[in-house]
């Protein structure tokens, strides 16, 4: 038997990256929230420069529990068998905002408008045979106020490209034109930055510093980066990290509005007897608990909100909530984000310190930058050469076939090169089709008996024709650099668990083809919303969680000032 | 949660991290707070083992602990370049392991190694023990490559190989703080100038110039970082972190 707790306004399931930012418009409008997350309180004590916790054994004690265990299944098509993977994401109050790398890209205008650009420049048998895809309901213009409350509440250091369309050459000049220009300069370069873009501007190209959620001197009374060397999969010691967990959340609890209850994990989503929602069902130490709720906000990563919503079945949704037209789950696409390039240079790189957030970005053979008619894909990659070093993973190094893997001659190897290879994995627009989607697995379980995510999908022509291009691209600008190895990893098959997962909950006008509408809210439930990148239906080139933000902060801006619409339902 | 009254890592490393010395009855307790394995003391060693001149495992057998020793000596020797894994403090670290993070892998350690000995008598006609360097080096060959007579390796040599190279490293290049990397030895290796807090762009500069000298700190000798706990180090799973996550 479930206790009833005493309701409140909106309950947000998840206060990662997504549900993390959205708790504080919501809180300042005077709205009572209350935050259920699934995992605990982790502080800046907690994150010790320690690659074997961190990166080996994949934080222990403050992420892998419940992640791990409802880590989803997956299998390229559907005739094959589906394998058991493993999920990366981070439980605790900040999310996975914790200890990602914070790289934290805008969107350019082309991903916003993939279908009518395409079939506008170069005709409608370009958009790849099978896709899905769909043009977002609002364009770039829509969202850029979003992008500049994130940029500046939050705290985002990175060099404007394009103000008001006035073009700046120190930044991207490809990037949709921004009010004003970032609160803080981009993070510093090292020689090797300078080094790599050089290279790209002796190529014809457009080196820039990429963009990052990380202060690059000290703002809003937090410390800059400290280039410290564990920000892969490390939170920050000093609170440089803009994570929610530092900054919407602390902030709208101190408007009095926002209660944050930890060691809840969120089992369904409840509805009357009219199909509104009315509040969810969570288990918190072996004990069940309804919170009752006038709006229910989904904010529990890609996976868990098709879950979540494929779990709650009632009789007005008998398929799951907000599935009567059958498309949750539908129009997943895992990033492609693998197809690494490696690259061996006769001299160090001297790449001990710093960050993957830092670094030399080219946007030149990005989204439709570049002339496609004479290339078989649409869409391509962003180009980022950035630092990332620690001892372990350092000896791990490829030998590119100069040495053996132990021994005398490797130790000999690796003293000399530990510190002299580059790798690069290069974001791809990566499109929705008809065959790759989300549903329940039939037989595995997480420990409270339910059924997991069941991947199904595969990286098609489009994205393995994009892995191939940029390939060709960073070995080029390697090489340019001066390095005397290239070689390049696999162009892409099973669509694996992915840090940058999208769709799902698709975002757009018709109902028949996406679950929530322009404002993030469901179609079916119109007091059900859902954030993060399950509502995003094209991916850009480039990392999600910017994006992921400005509309999680857009869709309580729309609550907020809709209220009595919404509730009144 | 807050963190124990640590002594300093470099101080438990002199006085109980010396391979074959006498002996230090360390107090656990003096040490590390109780629930801390990964700072628990270097091994321990009980006045039989020290009476023999042989470091005690909590986790290995003897007979285990040597091959194994032998086993990570090939994989990184001491050479000319400098000491290897041996010095490093690698079994320390595996040991220690085997009892938390690494549990699930005890089982594969103790049926890997029993078949690398059988598997050098059958080719060599003499137990991994007795061979010498060069010959220790091609059966490890045949094992990394899985090129062993059939049926003496329960399921695959090269995956056996694998683990024990992959936790070798985690030994030799990881914090000190879990038994391995002794003085800072994979560190050195790698001219990896150490952990720092803070490193400054002027920090940077001379690490381009080839000026920043190595600090041989453990991350755990910074006092505000909250530790690794016995507890929670058991739910690990020992997987690459590294892989396909931005
Ligand atoms: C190593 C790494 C590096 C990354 N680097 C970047 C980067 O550089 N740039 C970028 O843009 N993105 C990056 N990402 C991706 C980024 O982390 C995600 O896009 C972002 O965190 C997703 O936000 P979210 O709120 O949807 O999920 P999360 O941030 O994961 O938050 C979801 C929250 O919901 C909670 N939760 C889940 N299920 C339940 C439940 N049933 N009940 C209650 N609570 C629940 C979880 O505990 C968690 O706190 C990276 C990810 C990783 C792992």
């Amino acid at each position: 038997m479930a206790t009833n707790l005493k309701g409140t306004d909106v309950v947000v399931i998840g206060l990662g990256a997504a549900g993390g930012v959205a708790v504080l418009p919501l809180a300042q409008a005077g709205i009572d929230v209350i935050g259920l997350e699934a995992g605990g309180v982790v502080t800046r004590r907690d994150f010790a420069p320690d690659e074997i916790r961190n990166n080996v054994r994949g934080w222990p004690f403050l992420s892998s529990h419940k992640t791990n265990q409802e880590a989803p299944t997956f299998r390229a098509t559907a005739s094959a068998a589906a394998v058991r993977g493993g999920h990366p994401m981070m439980n605790a109050v900040g999310g996975t905002s914790m200890h990602y790398w914070a790289q934290h890209w805008r969107l350019n205008p082309w991903d916003f408008k993939v279908v009518s650009e395409t079939k506008r420049r170069y005709g409608a048998n370009r958009i790849p045979k099978g896709s899905t895809v769909e043009d977002w309901p609002f364009g770039y213009d829509e969202i850029e106020p979003y992008y500049d409350k994130i940029e500046y509440e939050l705290g985002v250091s990175g060099q404007a490209g394009n103000i008001n369309g006035t073009i700046d050459a120190r930044g991207n000049p490809f990037e949709g034109p921004r009010k004003r220009a970032y609160p803080m300069p981009p993070l510093r370069w090292t020689a090797f930055h300078e080094k790599m873009a050089a290279a790209a501007t002796r190529l014809g190209w457009h080196p820039f510093p990429g963009p990052a959620a990380i202060n690059s001197r000290s703002y809003q009374n937090r410390s800059g980066c400290m280039y410290h060397g564990f920000c892969n999969t490390g939170g920050c010691h000093v609170e440089a990290k803009n994570s929610t967990a530092v900054t919407t959340i602390p902030r709208a609890q101190a408007t009095g509005k926002l209660k944050v209850v930890t060691g809840a994990t969120v089992t369904e989503i409840n509805v009357d007897s009219q199909g509104l929602a009315s509040g969810v069902t969570y288990v918190m130490n072996g004990e069940t608990f309804f919170q009752p709720a006038k709006v229910v906000l989904v904010a529990s990563f890609t996976y868990e909100n098709s879950r979540l919503l494929l779990l709650s079945k009632s009789t007005a949704y008998p398929k799951g909530l907000s599935n009567n037209h059958g498309q949750v789950g539908r129009h997943y696409f895992s990033h492609h984000q693998g197809a690494p390039v490696t690259a061996l240079f006769p001299f160090d790189i001297k790449a001990w310190y710093g960050l993957p957030a830092q670094g030399v970005a080219v946007d030149n053979f990005a989204d439709d930058n570049f002339d496609h008619a004479s290339y078989d894909f649409i869409g391509g990659c962003n180009l980022w050469a950035m630092s990332d070093r620690r001892p372990i993973s350092a000896s791990g190094m490829n030998t590119l076939g100069l040495a053996p893997n132990w021994g005398s001659q490797w130790k000999q190897f690796i003293r000399e090169n530990a510190d002299r290879t580059h790798s690069s994995y290069n974001q791809k627009t990566t499109l929705p089709y008809e065959d790759n989607f989300l549903d329940l697995d039939p037989t595995v379980k997480d420990p409270l008996g339910l059924p997991v995510i069941r991947i199904t999908g595969e990286f098609k022509d489009n994205e393995r024709k994009i892995a191939q291009f940029s390939q060709d691209k960073m070995e080029q600008w390697y090489r340019e650099a001066g390095a005397i190895q290239v070689t390049r990893g696999p162009v892409g098959g099973a669509m694996g668990a992915s840090t940058h997962a999208y769709g799902g909950t698709r975002m757009g006008d018709n109902p028949e083809t996406n679950v929530v509408n322009r404002w993030g809210m469901s179609h079916e439930v119109p007091n059900l919303g859902v954030l993060g990148g399950s509502v995003m239906g094209t991916s850009g080139a480039r990392n999600p969680t910017h994006t992921m933000q400005a509309l999680a902060w857009r869709t309580a801006d729309h609550i907020a000032k809709e209220w009595k619409n919404i509730v009144k339902g | 949660m807050d963190a124990p009254k640590i002594i300093s890592r470099r101080a438990l490393l002199r006085g109980v991290g010396v391979a074959g010395a006498a002996a230090v009855a360390a107090p656990a307790g003096l040490l590390v707070s109780t629930s801390d394995a990964g700072a628990a003391p270097a091994a321990a060693q009980t006045s039989a083992g020290a009476a023999a001149g042989r470091q005690v495992y909590q986790h290995l057998t003897a007979s285990e602990a040597e091959l194994l020793e032998a086993m990570v000596d090939r994989l990184i020797p001491a050479d000319a370049l400098g000491p290897g894994a041996k010095d490093a403090g690698v079994l320390t670290y595996i040991d220690r392991a085997l009892g938390s993070a690494l549990a699930s892998s005890r089982a594969a350690y103790t049926a890997g190694l029993a078949a690398l000995d059988r598997y050098a008598s059958a080719s060599r006609g003499q137990g991994f023990l007795a061979l010498n360097a060069r010959d220790r080096d091609s059966v490890l060959m045949d094992v990394e490559s899985g090129t062993v007579t059939p049926g003496i390796f329960t399921g695959n040599s090269t995956q056996f190989f694998s683990m024990v190279l992959g936790h070798t490293r985690q030994g030799m290049f990881g914090d000190p703080f879990y038994g391995g990397n002794k003085d800072f030895i994979g560190w050195d290796l790698l001219r990896y100038p150490g952990v720092r807090t803070t490193v400054t762009a002027a920090d940077q500069k001379s690490l381009e110039a080839d000026q920043l000298k190595p600090n041989h700190r453990s991350a755990y000798d910074n006092e505000m970082f909250v530790k690794a706990t016995a507890r929670n180090d058991a739910h690990d799973q020992d997987h690459n972190g590294d892989g396909h996550g931005h």
